[in-house]
């Protein structure tokens, strides 16, 4: 296998990383980036048991600066964003009229009008025109870093320790929380979250720093015995479907409510209803009125696990059957390397979606018994 | 590692080897890479006819599911039961230990049609 770049992909500003590495390189998204440098199953036990770092440069990163920026993001994030304080971020949804998911997005609070909005790679050109056609007259900077900076992802249980040994503030951070670092000369923005089910970080920085910054951070990354080694985006699905973490495309669509996917918590469903003394009054989101509706009568489906026998890979589309009836859809399974046994998550009618009841998955040639489990099928312990 | 010489390989990257009257069937290395970990092999049982561009049966990997061709008709005398319990062999050994079924043929004039080893790895192999 090559990793040269044909045709238009971008190349991440670790591409150098992937080279040395030996990655297979894959189309993600229109950017070149490794499904693995190893094996997908070594991958992903090398983060559930010590450290992986990846590279998710390909994220949308888009920076909002400007007495309404807060306005704004209130206006398409479905979590308050007005009230946050500097060095959090929250993570959130940003929904159609009708309540379906756009995007899922992390918000950043830089400062009291300064905020970074992290949205999916696939879904970044129609997240700016998504926020262009609705910012009205809000007075506002917004523009897009995603090729300016570079992102990755530093993840597993011995990370954080790593990390000690280079900064000892970095430990400190509460999850959820970020703070802006100077390491040398590196100015990076660290945040203790992540996309594995791990503790551990994403980091921000200048795409010219990245090469140096990995150098002078990773100097033993890819060593047989390093705590953290490179991994590839395809361990990080496997990794986020143990953790139950939807992906955009699968459990999360245009079609698809955050309320039925399990995200009420990153739903304000009465943003902009009442007034805090003081403070200039919240927009209403983009939805809001869709979800309330949804919220009263209870979602009629809602995403679950499944714990499915014998030893294939559900996959998407498949059918979920109850009593013979297909009733629900796969959306994402995998052999979970965790647990070593297949698994999935899926949709299926409220009434059908509790813990215990017993389905079949549809793999095509054959049908096989699965049980419905409460998300998320692992958690560290 | 170089592709083997002694074997005919198909556009769909399975390996066929020929002794006698039997045909050994596998997938190639370029194959077992580009569809990540495997996780799940099964063959069809022993018995079965097979005609020729019918499947003998699937391989699963992390990423997908793939159905294994054979470009030569013949009837499945042979399953290998070590990948199905051990199916990262087909990863880790794709030409040796990794084989799949081992097919009873009476005519092999379809495998003059395949690639020599050279002419795959022109196309396939490691660079």
């Amino acid at each position: 296998m090559t990793s040269s770049t044909e045709s238009n992909l971008k190349n991440s500003p670790f591409a150098s990383l992937h080279e040395q590495y030996g990655g297979q390189m894959v189309d993600f998204t229109g950017w070149n980036l490794p499904i693995r440098y190893t094996s997908i199953l070594e991958e992903h036990r090398q983060v559930r048991t010590s450290g992986g770092f990846f590279d998710v440069s390909h994220m949308g990163r888009l920076r909002f600066r400007g007495p309404d920026a807060a306005r704004c993001l209130d206006r398409v994030c479905t979590r308050q964003v007005q009230g946050m304080a500097e060095g959090q971020c929250r993570y959130s949804l940003v929904c159609n009229e009708q309540g379906g998911c756009r995007d899922d997005v992390l918000v950043y609070c830089m400062g009291p009008s300064e905020y970074l909005m992290v949205c999916n790679g696939a879904n970044r050109a129609k997240i700016i025109a998504h926020i262009e056609d609705n910012r009205g007259d809000l007075d506002f900077k917004f523009d897009d870093q995603t090729e300016k900076t570079a992102m990755c992802a530093v993840q597993g249980p011995k990370v954080m320790e790593f990390i000690g040994s280079v900064s000892k503030e970095i430990p400190t951070l509460k999850r959820f929380r970020f703070l802006i670092k100077n390491l040398m000369v590196l100015k990076v923005i660290v945040s203790r979250t992540g996309y594995t089910g791990e503790d551990g970080v994403e980091v921000i920085l200048d795409a010219k720093m990245a090469a140096p910054a990995l150098k002078m951070l990773l100097k033993d990354l890819g060593q047989q015995d390093s705590i953290v080694r490179p991994c590839g985006l395809g361990a990080r699905d496997t990794l986020r479907m143990e953790a139950g973490m939807p992906l955009y495309g699968h459990e999360l669509t245009e079609e698809i409510d955050p309320l039925s996917a399990g995200l009420g918590f990153a739903v304000k469903l009465d943003k902009g209803e009442t007034v805090d003394e003081g403070a200039p009054p919240v927009e209403r989101f983009i939805g809001q009125d869709a979800l309330q509706a949804i919220a009263a009568k209870g979602p009629v489906r809602r995403l679950v696990g499944l714990h499915v026998e014998g030893r294939r890979s559900p996959r998407q589309s498949m059918p979920i059957l109850v009593g013979g009836e297909p009733l629900g859809e796969v959306t994402s399974g995998c052999v979970s390397p965790t647990l070593e046994r297949p698994i999935a998550m899926g949709y299926l009618p409220s009434e059908h979606a509790v813990a215990g009841t017993p389905v079949q998955v549809d793999l095509g040639r054959s049908q096989v018994d699965a049980v419905v489990r409460d998300l998320p099928l692992y958690k560290r312990p | 590692m170089a592709t083997p010489t002694d074997r005919q390989y198909s556009e769909s990257h399975e390996w066929f080897l020929h002794q006698e009257d039997t045909v050994t069937i596998g997938i190639t290395k370029h194959a077992a890479d580009e569809l990540t970990d495997i996780t799940y092999v099964e063959m069809l049982p022993v018995g079965t006819d097979i005609a020729q561009g019918g499947s003998i049966g699937e391989v699963e990997s992390v990423k997908t599911t793939a159905d294994v061709i054979s470009m030569v008709a013949g009837s499945i005398s042979e399953v290998n039961d070590n990948v199905t319990n051990d199916p990262s062999l087909v990863n880790s050994d794709s030409y040796g230990e990794g084989w799949l079924v081992k097919l009873k043929v009476s005519d092999v004039s379809a495998l003059g049609e395949l690639m020599d080893g050279a002419t795959y790895d022109r196309l396939h192999g490691d660079s």
